[in-house]
């Protein structure tokens, strides 16, 4: 098939705006049924207002609510134009109304028939033909764009796109060099080359977890009350290292939903099932169990449905979905998937599994030996002694009882109600003839005895002690984490009337899928968690692929194709080009869920390549370029901006994985928690500079460096987040002990390089852009300089308290006013818009 | 695109003349729109009259027990020591004393009346008593939670599922902001002395789904009042002007290139926070208050109680601050409720008398609207022999100015000041009533979220409490 006929197929399937186009359900209708009527008229029975629902079109026929055809003559129409409060609709009350022109779509809706369709995300994705699995994005793009009349924009320029495409797979800025390469760089694969390179590198990882994590609510407390500590660190660095080893999506899915339940469980999987545990909990006095068995069942329903289906389910904890088909019964009976994890309803959680390296389980392994060995060394030993206890019970026989011996100290005093214990055991022993006494017996006995000889058996006993303490502190100190196991008995879960928990009145319900969703037969069984997992990923599920793309996009374009990522019902948007998120739907679970190469083919695309620079005219056809005939510019997330000053500035360390880490943060940030009253201890060593994503996530006092630039709080999962601008951003680039150490440590850096100071302005510009200044840009830069080493020079003391801020110490040999004033030039370049946005 | 005539002055003021003032002359509020301070919300035009211009909340967090406070029961006193009628209490919530044996607590202080309708209080708030002809009580509010966390969450953002903006959100993003150089919505919290001082997370005052600059800011009475106040170390305002206009200046310079509207939202934020070094600081110093104020309140200035925290949301609200939320802890008194109940009188009466007192004297109570509210009441019950539970069927407010009628009672708990039973009202009732008199209808105040039309009032019907509206 060519290319050209393909794009005329394509352009007659494209949805058609024009008002003599005939009008589409999914796009024209439904939005305004589902916003305006549904409330009422809709899934939700106990609110259903006249019996009356529009949302299936049988049903809107028998209460006679339209007649196909004729628009005149339905009911539906006619109230639209009422103005009687009694009778038009929406009613008043609603404070929903209708535009003209929504109301005169609507008639014409009728008048071409009133024909519906199933709610798009429900059907399974198909792929439309397009010329090659390589330009299938751009040829989806190319049909809009051709009926929208909007031109594409040129690709961007070199350095923009080695920028773009560190921000977006790395999370972390270019080096100028790296970037020359690049730009010099004129074979045709270059780009490609460039993508593969960034691809293999061990941050990718990262920068692909941060997503992940909002949205199955990581954080390193649980968040109710006393926001304590838990151990599930580990699970963050399973997910940064199944997106580096690029693990197929769907294993990705079935570890951490049900990696418990999979016949080759194993330690990884089992760190990924850490998931389930990822909830809010409580250690609150006055908390009830089943409060918070219900608030854990809510929880888990609601994050499922963010995160795989794209379905808000919150809603239908106290009533029917108004206006999605998720019933309350599917509220409850997804819950009960989860019905069987073992976990306390209150209070704290367990400390969780060992997770171990190969090397650490080799080691463990090896003390465990040592300690049979010294305790089988010490057997030994003890058969010989066997005499000597005999001539020591002759002695005891003859003073007529057994008598420890005086001790003093508080430590022997302790030891001494041992050995007292031990007597009064042995003494019955005694009485009876050695040949009468068990074996139990013959143990306290020697035991007696080895207490009152402690210079008997010394070494051996030594070493059995000191193998096990060896061993207890290795162990001690390997990491844990919170993993799913399951309870022998599950949970009962009913169906709770009006979501309240305290009324046990409703219907008790098994584990069953969403009933509006294509489902495999369970014959003869309940499906359990795993059953769940599988049919997340399953090929007939229409929901999680999608899903999964549409928030990958937003990644790389800064908005999804169906704009709310958490919403994919009735209430979210029919992605303006739903061919192409469904295509890319397909080709995901066709290539076996293969991330990175869905990855490479969104980065690879000439629309992720074009320039962000909006011409007026892309700006008026397409304000919120929605059919991405250019790229988005948008402020660095918040793990970001912390990662890029620290990068630019040369201080970041950039060890992959392990425990949180904690940046310096404002005194008494986190009074208000208590139960314990904690104070924080920001870190003294290398922590200090390690990347956003592993700051401790303190779900109610997040730090503020990172809520001010919008990182979620993480106690609901969180599928897309707002891109603020606030002041408060400003505060912490200007004054926060983090970035103005980062300045202070890039200024070193400035200093380090030879040359005048137009050579050395233009390095640090560099640094951070990747680009030259031009003579305005060095101008201003030259004008703070000027200016602050004139002020620092006549203050020597000012500039040495600037330079105290932060860990790492200034270098010896610096003159402090020129560092000082230096630190105020690369703190304006740390500042800069441009510093901040991936454009 | 940036209005040609902020290039020039931005430019001018970056290369010629730099000031240490920020924008000097220029109004770059005005200039800017809505991206800068001094906004307007997004409800242009209010559906009702605006009687309240802002609002003051005085949160007592930990549950203050309704029954040593504002709600006398006289037969409680009575039935001190035997049991809780099963009648009562069967198949309900409660807190800690679930399951357990329930017996009836007589209140442990007694009532007086006070003001021209012989209003009964406890006798520990003789002050508040002093005014109570500017103070309407609701006896009969309940609410949905009675653990602290939920309860707190139900009572700010209306739900107990965290993400949902709270109410100072809400009103900042419908009113907009007021204030040039400060934020709408302002937090203060106090320690307690008693030791009960309960956790309150930060999300109380998050914004939610709603943008991220209606979000509470925490104004605290040590160290950096807001988070990253302060210049570092060795910079000078000066030195700190000169960096945000070089910071300016390029950005503009830049922008000629790019063309992105979030560089002027941008350049616009900087000059705000470069403002709020110099105002939050300005609006802490008390020096200018006079001796006679300071003896009002009872307070030393600075010293991080209740009463200090009352004088500055005065200031606050004088600054045109849209929303003021003072925390005050240590209101759980599990055990110890006689003593307890005495130790908060000693921090609140006054401090409640004295911002009520004050207003008025300027004239600000008329279009302030106040209210007292804990997270829940407490139970009729003993905990311990000394104190009482959580309970969510019962628990007084107090509302204060702002168009609501002074002096009167508004509802009623049976005779145990168990449950409420006349004019039952709820938190949407309250939040409401709060809207109605900012010029708000509740019903019509929403934003889509999960595709719900989401109010701060949820999806259960509620209503303004008509009959305290004066």
């Amino acid at each position: 098939m060519s290319a050209r006929f393909v794009l005329a197929t394509l352009c007659l399937a494209a949805p058609l705006a024009s008002a003599a186009d005939p009008v589409e359900f999914n796009r024209d209708i439904r939005p305004i049924l589902s916003d305006n009527c549904f409330s009422c008229h809709g899934n939700d029975a106990s609110h259903r207002k006249a019996k009356l629902r529009l949302d299936i079109r049988e049903e809107a026929l028998k209460k006679e609510a339209f007649v196909p055809g004729k628009a005149e003559a339905s009911e539906l129409v006619k109230r639209l134009f009422l103005t009687d409060p009694d009778e038009m609709m929406p009613p008043p009350e609603s404070h929903k109304k209708l535009t003209l022109e929504q109301k005169e779509l609507l008639k014409r809706w009728v008048a071409e028939g009133a024909k519906y369709q199933n709610h798009w995300s429900y059907d399974a994705p198909r792929k439309a033909a397009v010329p090659s699995t390589d330009k299938a994005i751009d040829t989806l793009i190319a049909a809009r764009l051709k009926t929208k009349g909007v031109a594409p924009a040129a690709e961007a320029d070199r350095r923009t796109l080695a920028r773009r495409l560190h921000a977006d797979l790395l999370g972390l800025p270019p080096t100028p060099e790296e970037v020359d390469a690049f730009v010099k760089d004129t074979a045709p694969d270059a780009y490609a080359k460039l993508v593969d390179r960034l691809l293999a590198s061990p941050h990718y990882g990262e920068r692909m977890a941060i997503g992940w994590l909002d949205v199955v609510r990581f954080a390193d407390t649980i968040g109710y009350h006393s926001d304590s500590a838990r151990n599930v660190w580990p699970y963050r660095d399973y997910v940064i290292r199944s997106f580096n080893q690029n693990k197929p999506f769907d294993r990705f899915t079935l570890e951490q939903v049900a990696g418990d339940l999979l016949p080759d469980s194993d330690q990884e999987a089992k760190v990924g099932s850490g998931f389930n545990r990822l909830l809010l909990t409580t250690e609150e006095g006055g908390a009830q169990p089943k409060d918070y068995q219900q608030r854990m069942l809510n929880d888990r329903v609601r994050a499922v449905g963010a995160a795989w289906l794209g379905q808000t389910t919150g809603c239908a904890q106290c009533h029917d979905h108004k206006f999605d088909p998720f019933t309350q019964r599917d509220f409850f009976t997804l819950g009960a998937f989860f019905a069987d994890i073992h976990e306390p309803d209150i209070g704290r959680r367990e400390e969780g599994m060992l997770i171990s390296t190969p090397d650490q389980v080799k080691r463990l392994a090896e003390l465990t030996t040592e300690i049979a060995q010294a305790k089988k060394t010490l057997d030994v030993a003890l058969a010989s002694l066997t005499a000597a206890i005999a001539a020591w019970e002759q002695e005891l026989a003859e003073e007529g009882k057994p008598a420890p011996a005086a001790e003093k100290t508080k430590a022997k005093a302790k030891r001494k109600d041992v050995d007292a214990k031990l007597a009064a055991q042995a003494a019955p022993i005694l009485k009876k003839p050695a040949d009468k006494r068990s074996a139990a017996e013959k143990n306290i006995l020697r035991d007696y005895y080895l207490s009152q000889h402690p210079e008997a058996l010394k070494a051996e006993r030594d070493a059995v002690v000191q193998t096990q303490k060896t061993h207890d502190a290795f162990r001690a100190a390997i990491p844990r984490s919170l993993v799913t196991y399951k309870a022998a008995t599950a949970r009962t879960v009913r169906i709770l009337p009006r979501g309240n928990w305290m009324d046990e009145s409703g219907e008790i319900v098994k584990a069953a899928l969403p009933h509006y969703l294509p489902q495999p037969k369970y014959e003869g069984r309940v499906p359990d968690r795993l059953d769940l997992a599988k049919w997340l990923v399953a090929r007939e599920n229409p929901l999680t692929a999608r899903v999964v793309m549409n928030r990958l996009w937003a990644q790389f374009f800064g908005i999804a194709l169906s704009k709310n990522p958490g919403d994919l019902g009735a209430q979210g948007e029919l992605p303006p080009n739903q061919a192409l998120l469904d295509w890319l739907a397909v080709e995901f679970v066709d290539a076996k869920w293969d991330m990175k190469h869905m990855v490479r083919l969104i980065v690879n695309s000439e629309a992720y390549r074009r320039s962000s620079v909006a011409t007026p005219a892309q700006t008026t056809a397409d304000p919120y370029n929605r059919e991405l005939a250019r790229q988005s510019p948008y402020r660095l997330d918040a793990e970001l901006v912390r990662d890029n000053a620290l990068a630019i500035a040369g201080l970041l360390a950039p060890k992959i994985g392990g425990p949180s880490v904690k940046p310096y943060q404002p005194d008494r940030y986190w009074e208000n928690l208590n139960f314990p009253v904690r104070e924080y201890k920001a870190d003294k060593d290398d922590s200090q500079y390690r990347r956003g994503l592993y700051v401790w996530w303190q779900r109610s006092f997040l730090h503020p460096s990172m809520l001010a630039f919008d990182a979620p709080s993480r106690e609901e999962a969180c599928t897309d987040r707002t891109r603020s601008n606030i002041p408060q951003q400003a505060l912490v680039m200007l004054n926060d002990p983090t970035y103005v150490e980062a300045s202070r440590a890039f200024a070193a850096r400035v200093l380090a390089e030879n040359g005048a100071d137009d050579a050395r302005l233009t390095w640090a510009w560099r640094r951070a852009l990747q680009r030259s200044p031009d003579a305005k840009e060095l101008g201003t830069l030259r004008k703070v300089l000027t200016e602050r080493r004139t002020a620092y020079k006549a203050d020597p003391a000012a500039a040495k308290e600037l330079l105290k801020v932060g860990l790492t110490p200034p270098p010896a040999q610096a003159d402090p006013a020129e560092l000082a004033a230096w630190t105020h030039v690369t703190r304006v370049i740390l500042n800069l818009h441009e510093t901040l946005t991936r454009d | 695109m940036i209005p040609p005539e902020l290039r020039a002055a931005l430019t001018r003021r970056a290369f010629l003349g730099k000031t240490a003032q920020g924008v000097g002359g220029v109004a770059l509020a005005s200039l800017l729109g809505p991206a800068a301070s001094g906004a307007p919300g997004v409800l242009s035009r209010l559906p009702l009259p605006q009687k309240a211009k802002r609002v003051i909340w005085l949160s007592m967090a930990g549950g203050p027990s309704h029954l040593e406070t504002f709600d006398p029961k006289p037969k409680l006193a009575e039935m001190h020591g035997q049991p809780m009628p099963e009648s009562f209490t069967k198949g309900q919530q409660l807190a800690q004393l679930q399951g357990q044996k329930l017996t009836c607590f007589g209140p442990q202080h007694k009532f007086a009346k006070f003001g021209r309708n012989q209003i009964e209080i406890c006798e520990l708030f003789p002050q508040i008593g002093s005014v109570i002809d500017d103070v309407c009580l609701i006896r009969s509010m309940t609410t949905d939670a009675i653990n602290h966390d939920p309860a707190h969450m139900f009572m700010n953002t209306g739900s107990q599922i965290a993400g949902r903006p709270s109410m100072g959100s809400w009103v900042t993003y419908g009113l907009g902001v007021e204030s040039e150089d400060l934020p709408g919505f302002v937090v203060l919290t106090s320690l307690g002395k008693g030791g009960q001082n309960q956790p309150i997370a930060a999300r109380q005052w998050s914004s939610g789904f709603l943008p991220s600059k209606h979000q509470g800011v925490q104004l605290r009475s040590k160290g950096d009042p807001v988070m990253y106040l302060t210049n570092p170390p060795g910079i000078s305002r000066d030195a700190q002007g000169g960096d945000v206009d070089a910071i300016a200046a390029l950005n503009l310079h830049r922008d000629k290139v790019v063309a992105d509207p979030e560089v002027a939202t941008r350049i616009a934020q900087y000059e705000m926070a470069f403002k709020m070094q110099a105002s939050v600081p300005k609006l802490m110093d008390m020096s200018a208050e006079d001796a006679k104020t300071l003896a009002l309140y009872g307070c030393v200035p600075g010293d991080g109680s209740f009463a200090a925290n009352c004088l500055l949301a005065r200031r606050l609200a004088e600054r045109g601050v849209r929303f003021i939320q003072l925390y005050h802890k240590d209101w759980d008194h599990h055990g110890g409720v006689k003593e307890g109940i005495a130790f908060k009188a000693t921090e609140i009466d006054r401090a409640c008398m004295a911002l009520i007192t004050d207003l008025k004297q300027r004239g600000m109570l008329d279009d302030t609207l106040i209210v007292w509210a804990g997270e829940f009441g407490r139970t009729p019950m003993s905990q311990g022999g000394s104190g009482r539970d959580h309970h969510s069927k019962a628990m007084t407010v107090w509302m204060a100015g702002g168009g609501i009628k002074g002096g009167i009672v508004h509802g009623q708990t049976d005779e145990l000041g168990y449950a409420a039973v006349d004019k039952v009202t709820t938190v949407h009732d309250l939040h409401a009533t709060m809207l109605h008199q900012l010029g708000i209808n509740h019903e019509a105040f929403s934003i889509k979220f999960q595709g719900l039309d989401a109010k701060l009032t949820g999806v259960e019907p509620s209503k303004p409490i008509k009959e305290i509206i004066a």
